[in-house]
Parts: structure tokens; C-alpha cells; sequence
């Protein structure tokens, strides 16, 4: 069969190599990062270079108009002996913990009731997202007025009522201030929580609930059974930015007191803002903000195990 | 197992009412499909009887006891979604003891219902898996084994099978069938296939806009449909309509659209000369000489029969046919209906004129 030979045909004409410049142009992988740049740009510029930036004072006894030198763990040892610096990491844990806690019970109840059937759903779900979209200045400083030492409303509510007739030093005591600034965080806060939970609750389907009515479950029951479980991975996520934004905060505390009184509500952020800018050692304060980094480590971690597909989750979903 | 009364039962939605007093008589053991168009309502009743929507006016027993007012957890009953319901954080096991574990069951009591309904859907190797790992039908069988481990009084399928593929339709409709024979639980089946419903249904009940059209087995509503309602809605492909006269001077028959003449074995008394419409199955038509030329429109053969479009006095009708005739369009042919099985409506009500 084979064996009648065919003359070899001329190619027709010489294919061209690509270039490397047609495949940069061309080439379906180099376009994908092409269309990565831009981000990659404003990543590396505005988070990446920062950070590392930060990392290196901490490095050095950098101040404000002096180049500084690398000194080791000079700085680090320094705040291992610094009193207000633990004070401020207690305080942010405390505030992280207690708000976050807060916000956590609060949201998750305003986005159950917000979920049911109810006049005025739309207005009511709007009005919730209020705290969240006012300037935290402006609501830092409205929170300065409510708390304020003489001008306080509430104290005022409160002479007035009888119940007492002094008035109540919001901001100047150490526990006051505290909860003041817990529950201004709180305040802030609970709107997020709550919102995103509360489109998490919208992705149950109805009939689960139905079933579960057939099945005899109690309202408790539905949400300890089918609720909860359904919703703890968004959980898991508004979780994790709630601590990392709380364990972060600075302009609400910044705005109400500064970090006084006596430090009581120094936060990590306040107190590196305060000694890198104000106090002008920028190696120092650098030095704090870097000490931050492994609680957030932590906090992410956890997220992240919390976050892993849950088996349930795994395999096509095709209703 | 028992039996369910539903008694002129009303249900509004503000002041748009939608069941406009339906009364449905369900003995003990039966299979009854409720079938209609959608929005007839026939879903709302059903959740009504489970109790998931509270009744306007009238009463729904179970048994011997009005439950219009029982809790649905309290009315013995288990339900079959149309997207199943199962819950996608619990294993097959626990989907299906879940209504066990609720009512305090203890463990092992709990797993020897779960194992038992297992087996009769054969699910047993799939008690570990979570509903995302299974395929629709194996879903499917979850959420009837969910109704089975409870024993149930009333077994109620809320269009059960519209989420699956064709094949696995018939397949599953056999075995919801073949399921009822075996456990003889009181079922009540909502769907809108009339196939469906003529297969499975030991009582069909055809509803639309919110009322009941006719009640009664698959092979009465298809032999005698009360109205041309019905008669549009139970069979497959739909009956021929035909607009016309009676013409009962003489020999019984029919004038059709365009002075087409139809055959009819009697009709009706003092009906000459009244309009009316003038119905026939598809497969009751027969080529015969003395039948009414029709001109041939579409031919489309499915193996075991032809289905054939033709124009019938200006009118498309459609035939069915199991011999293997060869037609072309254009062809001109001579259909005649057999009078014997020909149906004849009220023009303006619909109602059936002929016994």
C-alpha cells in the first residue's frame, strides 16, 4: 500500500517563529499578567513596600528628620520593659475581645430579627446600616459630646431623673473610659456584623425551615440545628475582619481620648501613632506596629481553619 | 394510616382568595394526585393540609380529628419538597433521623428507623454521605426515606420529581408508586404532569383558578372528562376542539368550522341547531371514505406511533395514529372521529353535553 512513493511537496510558506515580543503580546498566560499589573503596581506600592518599610525602622533608632541606623533588637527590647506598651497590648486585647464578642451577639440578633417578616423590613434594614456609614470622626466626636464630663446628655438624663447628682466622669476614669470606648467601637460596628449576616441567613433555603417545622423542631431547635450550622462560615468571615479591624482601630480612640486617661485606652495603633509622630520616634513606633503583626497572624490563622470547606460544603451543588 | 377530609376549604392571601371552597374526600391507603395548571392552587391546599399555611374557612381532618388548628409537627404527616429540603450539613442519616432526634428518640432507636427506611430505598450505602454527594434521584429517595422513618399517617409530595431528568422521572415515578403498594400510607401528590398523575393516581383531582374540576380515576377523567377543562388537560398530545352545531334533525351530528360534517352517535335532546364544541382524542381518529378531508400539515413520526397535523376545516387538529401510513404534507386524507368515543361541550360553560 504504502510503498508508491510521493514526491515531497515544497512548503508552501516558511512559518515565522515567534517572537519573544509576540508572545508577550499574544501569549494568553503573559496577558494574564498583563491584566495583573496594575494591581500588582498598587499592591506592592501602597501595602507591601509600606510594611516592609516598617519593618526595617523598627529596625533602626529612626526619628523624624534624622536618617536612622540599624540597631537590632534595640527597640523591641526597649518595649519589653516598657509598662505602657503591655498596658496597650492588654488594652487591645481587651477591647478586641469584649467588642468583637459583643458585636458578634448583638449582629447575629439583629440579623435574625431582621430576617423575619416584619413592617417596614426595607426601612428598618437601612436605618441599621446608619452607624456604619457615618464618618467614624463625625461619630467619634458625637460620642465625645455624649460622654462628655459636664455637657454629657446622659448624665444629664440621669440628674434629671434623680437617679444621681453628679456627674459622671465618662472619659476621665479609667473603667468609664473603657466601656465608653467599647461601646462607641460596639456601636459602629454591630451594622457590618449584622448586614452580612443577615445575607447569610438570606441564602438558607425557606424550606429547610419548613422541613424542619414538619420534622418538629422548635424555633430554638431550627436555629441551633439548621441556622447556626448553616451559617458559621460566614461567620467564620465576619468574624475575622470584625477582630482585624478591631484590633486595628485607632480613629475612634484617637478622636475620644487620645489613649488617656493614664494610658487605660492606649491602644496598639494609638500608642505607635502616638510615639512614631507625635513624639517623633518613628523607629520605636514602627517597632509597635510590627509587634502587632503576629496577633493578626494568629487571628488570621484561626479564620483560616475556620474558613476550610467544611465537608458538607464539598461536592457539586446541583438544586 | 388514615383517611383526610378536606371540606370546603377557602384560603385568601389578603383579599385575593385563591382556593374558593374545595372539598376533597381521601380514604384510608389511597394515592391521590392533585393536578392543574400552575397557580390553581393545588400547591397552597397541599400546604395547608401540612399545615404550613393556616386555613381561611372551612375544615381539613386527619382521621377523626379537625387539625385546623393543630400544630404541623402534631398532625402525623411528612412532606416531600419539590427542592427536597434535605439539610446540607447533616449526613443521609441524620436527614432522615432528624424527626426522631427531635422527638427524643434514643440512639439506637433513631438508627434502627433510619437503617429500616434505608433498606427499603436502598440507601444503606449512603448513609455516611452529605446531600451534596449524592445525584438527584439519590436525593430524591432521601427525602422520601426523611417521610418513611417518621410513619406517617399522610405522605404528602409537593411536585416531587420536577427537579429530575425525563429518565429518572419515570424511573422514580414507578418507584414512588411501587412504595405506596408496599407501605399503603394515605398519599397525596401534588404535580402538574398529567402524566404523572394518570400513571400514579389511585384518584385524580384536576384543579383550576382554585376550584376542583372533576374527581375521579385516571381512565373516568379520560374517558368521560365533566368539562372541556379536563378534556384539554388530561391526555397527551391535548383532545381537538372543534366549534360548531348540533345538527339532531334526522341523523345525529355535528356542523363544524366551515360546514365540515362530524359524526356523532347521539345527541343531546333539543339540541338542534345549538353551538357547542366538539372534542376527539387524537388517537380516536381512523382514516376512513366517509370521513371529513383534512390536508395534511405536518407529519412527525415517534416510532411506536405518528403524530400528524392536518387542517380540518380551516382548524389545525392533530392525530395520532399507530399504523404506518405514508403521508406527506399537502396530502389530502379522510379523518373520521369514531362517534362512539367523539366528546361534546357547552360552548359558553364548558360543561359536557353528551352521556
Amino acid at each position: 500500500m504504502a510503498d508508491i512513493a510521493i514526491a515531497p511537496r515544497r512548503a508552501k510558506t516558511e512559518i515565522r517563529e515567534a517572537s519573544a515580543w509576540d508572545q508577550l503580546k499574544h501569549n494568553r498566560n503573559w496577558l494574564g499578567f498583563w491584566f495583573m499589573v496594575p494591581a500588582l503596581a498598587f499592591l506592592i506600592f501602597f501595602l507591601a513596600y509600606p510594611l516592609g518599610l516598617g519593618i526595617w525602622l523598627s529596625f533602626t533608632d529612626t526619628r523624624i528628620g534624622r536618617v536612622g541606623q540599624y540597631v537590632g533588637t534595640e527597640n523591641y527590647e526597649w518595649l519589653w520593659d516598657d509598662a505602657i506598651f503591655w498596658l496597650s497590648v492588654f488594652n487591645t486585647l481587651l477591647y478586641t475581645f469584649i467588642a468583637s464578642a459583643i458585636k458578634f451577639g448583638i449582629g447575629l440578633y439583629l440579623a435574625l430579627l431582621l430576617n423575619e417578616n416584619m413592617p417596614f423590613k426595607a426601612m428598618l434594614r437601612a436605618l441599621v446600616l446608619i452607624p456604619f456609614i457615618v464618618p467614624t470622626v463625625l461619630s467619634a466626636l458625637a460620642f465625645w459630646w455624649i460622654f462628655d464630663s459636664q455637657f454629657s446628655i446622659i448624665s444629664w438624663s440621669l440628674k434629671q431623673m434623680g437617679l444621681i447628682t453628679e456627674n459622671i466622669n465618662f472619659l476621665g476614669d479609667t473603667t468609664w473610659a473603657r466601656i465608653c470606648v467599647i461601646f462607641a467601637n460596639i456601636w459602629r460596628g454591630v451594622p457590618f456584623v449584622a448586614i452580612t449576616l443577615l445575607a447569610g441567613l438570606q441564602t438558607v433555603q425557606p424550606s429547610l425551615y419548613e422541613a424542619a417545622t414538619l420534622d418538629g423542631a422548635s424555633r430554638w431547635q431550627m436555629f441551633r440545628f439548621i441556622t447556626y450550622p448553616l451559617l458559621t462560615p460566614i461567620i467564620a468571615v465576619v468574624m475575622t475582619f470584625s477582630v482585624l479591624f478591631t484590633f486595628t482601630d485607632f480613629q475612634l480612640i484617637w478622636a475620644m481620648t487620645r489613649g488617656g486617661p493614664v494610658n487605660a485606652t492606649h491602644l496598639m495603633a494609638t500608642l505607635s501613632y502616638q510615639r512614631a509622630i507625635i513624639a517623633g520616634q518613628l523607629g520605636e513606633g514602627a517597632a509597635i506596629s510590627s509587634a502587632m503583626i503576629p496577633f493578626l497572624l494568629a487571628a488570621i490563622m484561626v479564620s483560616w481553619f475556620g474558613l476550610q470547606r467544611r465537608k458538607w460544603q464539598q461536592g457539586e451543588n446541583n438544586d | 394510616m388514615s383517611s383526610v377530609q378536606i371540606r370546603d376549604v377557602r384560603k385568601s392571601f389578603g383579599n385575593f382568595e385563591v382556593l374558593h371552597g374545595v372539598s376533597i374526600p381521601i380514604e384510608d391507603g389511597e394515592f391521590v394526585v392533585l393536578v392543574g395548571p400552575s397557580g390553581c392552587g393545588k400547591s397552597t391546599l397541599l400546604r395547608m393540609l401540612a399545615g404550613l399555611e393556616n386555613i381561611t374557612s372551612g375544615t381539613i381532618s386527619i382521621g377523626d380529628r379537625v387539625v385546623n388548628n393543630v400544630q404541623p409537627k402534631e398532625r402525623d404527616i411528612a412532606m416531600v419538597f419539590q427542592n427536597y429540603a434535605l439539610y446540607p450539613h447533616m449526613t443521609v442519616a441524620d436527614n432522615m433521623g432528624f424527626s426522631l432526634k427531635l422527638r427524643g428518640a434514643k440512639p439506637e432507636e433513631i438508627s434502627t428507623g433510619v437503617k429500616r427506611a434505608a433498606e427499603i430505598l436502598a440507601l444503606t450505602p449512603l448513609l455516611d454521605r452529605y446531600p451534596r454527594q449524592l445525584s438527584g434521584g439519590q436525593r430524591q429517595r432521601v427525602a422520601m426515606g426523611r417521610a418513611i422513618v417518621r410513619d406517617p399517617q399522610v405522605f404528602l409530595f409537593d411536585e416531587p420529581l420536577s427537579n429530575l431528568d425525563a429518565k429518572l422521572r419515570v424511573a422514580m415515578r414507578t418507584e414512588i408508586k411501587e412504595l405506596h403498594q408496599r407501605l399503603k400510607t394515605t398519599t397525596v401528590y401534588v404535580t402538574h404532569d398529567q402524566i404523572e398523575a394518570m400513571t400514579m393516581a389511585d384518584k385524580i383531582v384536576v384543579m383550576h383558578d382554585g376550584i376542583v374540576e372533576q374527581m375521579g380515576t385516571p381512565l373516568e377523567l379520560y374517558d368521560t372528562p365533566a368539562n372541556q377543562f379536563v378534556a384539554g388537560f388530561i391526555g397527551s398530545p391535548a383532545m381537538n376542539f372543534l366549534k360548531g352545531k348540533v345538527k339532531s334533525n334526522g341523523v345525529a351530528g355535528f356542523e363544524g368550522p366551515n360546514g365540515v360534517k362530524l359524526p356523532l352517535k347521539t345527541a343531546p335532546a333539543n339540541s338542534e341547531g345549538q353551538p357547542a364544541v366538539y372534542g376527539v382524542r387524537p388517537e380516536h381518529f381512523t382514516i376512513a371514505d366517509d370521513g371529513a378531508e383534512a390536508e395534511i400539515v405536518v407529519v412527525e413520526p415517534t416510532g411506536s406511533e405518528t403524530q400528524v397535523f392536518a387542517k380540518l376545516g380551516g382548524e389545525q387538529v392533530v392525530a395520532v395514529f399507530r399504523e404506518r401510513h405514508q403521508f406527506s404534507p399537502g396530502d389530502k386524507v379522510r379523518l373520521k372521529p369514531d362517534p362512539a368515543l367523539v366528546h361534546l361541550f357547552d360552548e359558553t360553560t364548558g360543561k359536557r353535553l353528551n352521556g
